[in-house]
């Protein structure tokens, strides 16, 4: 079985780009590890022959591809922390 | 609660489609209410009085000019902030969307206000309906009508609370895993999660996308039904929306005699508190009284439904909520001059509290390199054989019957310091998400003086059945009439 620790949480933490302080990752290793100890019930679970299910949709989804007006620029970027020339600023990610 | 607060939506709909109250001063009448009663209950975390009354006056003019009066003139209702309302902010219950403003309304609240109803404001719930308590809102925590130093249960407990209190007649709620259902349950109140697909979830923010569905919170089933019939049907805007027929559910609610209820009594063997028990039994035997046959029915599977759900339901968090990445909306931390990787944690380190952060932690390693297999894969598959045992309990029975919460209303603070504990409390709600089929709560006694819920559940798309049960049950019983000492 899977025991979480606290470098399990780090890189975890890292792969889901959040900062977390020392408290909430030893706090968040004990926890999680509790939580993963009890979902491992379904491990004894007979799963051959079992198709795995993502979603509860049985009907068609698929649609035509037509164009039509969506939301307008300015009201996409009204909620935007920094937006200029239209456009969404993030920090420099090239040549910083 | 006295007055035009007393009254159902489907005698205020019926008054002001008459003249014979306006619906302004059935607005008017719920914004006292809520000014009167909500410093001690804290269900909302906005309320948008002038916008409320702007909508009133628009019904009444559109009466008074000779208009046919629409199915819910002048019904006031509260929305849980997790549905985007134009020009109202949507906050989650997260600092990471404080002052946020959507660009758009949510399918679910434009279908109400398109068929009279007058939005009173967004209350309060577990950020990102992450929690089963509403302790965990950024802002505040709401407390239980019934009894003030109680949780009202969540994610939806603002809502729940709202209505329960007579500041709301109805109200809206999303249900993952029970945020409809279990707060309907503890603050004594009607709550109904559709079919998956059955209400658009456009303009609903994401959670758990597979499992997540918006659905009413009212005081009768007669209620909810209405609702539901205003909210239910296709919308292109939302792919997973269901093209299926929307009955009128409020006019084929008679009946009831002859259908078969199934117990699944094993699945309820442990771990259901005592008073909770006596409750459900007694509510059972209602149902028999009433004319249901009672069937013993076996879910084999479901004892795993929390393990299952918390690991399918965390893994899409993970993904969903990548999207809080200080971009787009919402909060940026980090300062002037940060690094983009930099932004990018201060923001999610400061925006997201504790329970969102344990989720996406959760979700992300059930997803590593390494864990998938075992853990989301081998969850999926469990996820298939719990909509199995559904598929083959209904080809014995119409409707299943359990507890909706196994414990009433726990004290603030009783369960906060333990995670699991918390999500244990979801075992009986988790499993019609996982199946995506609809739930009903509805009040059915007290425990120790708090509010019981019988929860039923049945076929996809068979919403009708649930009602028709429901308001049979309500027929015979007076539960549902009970209202906290406020």
């Amino acid at each position: 079985m899977a025991r979480v620790t606290v470098d399990t949480v780090d890189h975890v933490a890292q792969l889901a780009n959040l900062s977390l302080t020392p408290e909430e990752r030893a706090t968040f290793a004990r926890q999680l590890d509790e939580v993963l100890a009890y979902a491992e019930s379904i491990q004894a679970l007979d799963t051959r022959d079992v198709e795995p299910m993502s979603h509860a949709v049985t009907a068609e989804v698929m649609r035509d591809d037509v164009p039509a007006p969506e939301l307008p620029r300015e009201k996409a970027l009204a909620a935007a922390p920094d937006a200029d020339s239209g456009l969404f600023r993030v920090p420099r990610v090239i040549g910083g | 609660m006295n007055g035009l607060t007393a009254l159902s939506a489907t005698e205020i709909a019926r008054r002001v489609a008459s003249r014979d109250v306006s619906a302004e001063e059935v607005t008017r009448a719920h914004l006292d209410r809520i000014a009167e009663a909500d410093g001690g209950i804290d269900a909302f975390l906005h309320v948008a009085a002038e916008r409320a009354r702007a909508q009133a006056r628009r019904i009444d003019a559109d009466l008074s000019a000779g208009r046919t009066a629409p199915p819910l003139a002048g019904v006031p209702v509260a929305v849980k902030d997790v549905l985007d309302i134009e020009d109202l902010p949507t906050t989650c219950g997260s600092r990471m969307l404080d002052g946020y403003r959507p660009p758009f309304t949510a399918t679910a609240v434009a279908r109400l206000e398109a068929a009279g109803a007058v939005v009173l404001g967004k209350t309060n719930m577990d950020e990102f309906a992450m929690g089963s308590s509403t302790e965990n809102s950024a802002f505040k925590p709401t407390r239980n009508p019934w009894a003030p130093d109680r949780v009202p249960g969540g994610s939806s407990g603002g809502s729940a609370a709202a209505v329960a209190a007579g500041m709301a007649p109805v109200a809206l709620g999303s249900d993952t895993g029970g945020s409809i259902r279990q707060p309907a349950a503890l603050c004594g109140v009607v709550g109904l999660k559709p079919t998956y697909g059955r209400v658009s979830r456009c303009g609903l923010v994401a959670f758990a996308s597979s499992l997540d569905q918006v659905g009413p919170i009212a005081r009768s089933v007669e209620d909810a039904a209405r609702m539901a019939e205003v909210l239910c049907g296709w919308d292109p805007r939302d792919a997973t929306s269901a093209r299926m027929d929307v009955p009128a559910f409020a006019a084929v609610l008679g009946g009831g005699a002859g259908l078969r209820v199934g117990v699944p009594w094993r699945f309820l063997a442990a771990g259901v508190d005592e008073g909770i028990m006596s409750a459900f039994r007694a509510a059972i035997d209602a149902l028999r009284s009433g004319g249901a046959e009672l069937v013993d029915v076996d879910l084999p599977h479901v004892s795993h439904a929390i393990a299952t759900y918390y690991i399918v339901a965390t893994a899409e968090a993970s993904s969903n909520l990548a999207r809080y990445d200080g971009v787009r909306y919402g909060l940026r931390a980090g300062g002037p001059g940060a690094s983009l990787r930099r932004m990018y944690g201060e923001t999610r380190d400061r925006g997201f509290g504790p329970e969102v952060k344990r989720r996406i932690i959760l979700g992300t390693f059930v997803l590593s390199a390494g864990y998938y297999d075992a853990y989301y894969l081998r969850a999926q598959k469990a996820r298939t054989l719990i909509r199995r045992d559904f598929e083959r309990a209904f080809a014995e029975c119409d409707v299943i019957a359990t507890p909706t919460s196994p414990v009433p209303a726990f004290r603030l603070g009783e369960k906060t310091a333990d995670p699991l504990q918390m999500y244990l409390a979801d075992i009986f709600t988790v499993p019609a998400n996982l199946a995506g089929i609809p739930g009903l709560s509805l009040p059915c006694g007290f425990a120790g003086g708090l509010p019981a819920g019988l929860q039923l559940l049945a076929r996809p798309f068979d919403e009708a059945t649930l009602l028709r049960v429901g308001h049979a049950y309500q027929a015979v019983t007076d539960h549902h009439l009970a209202r906290p000492p406020l």
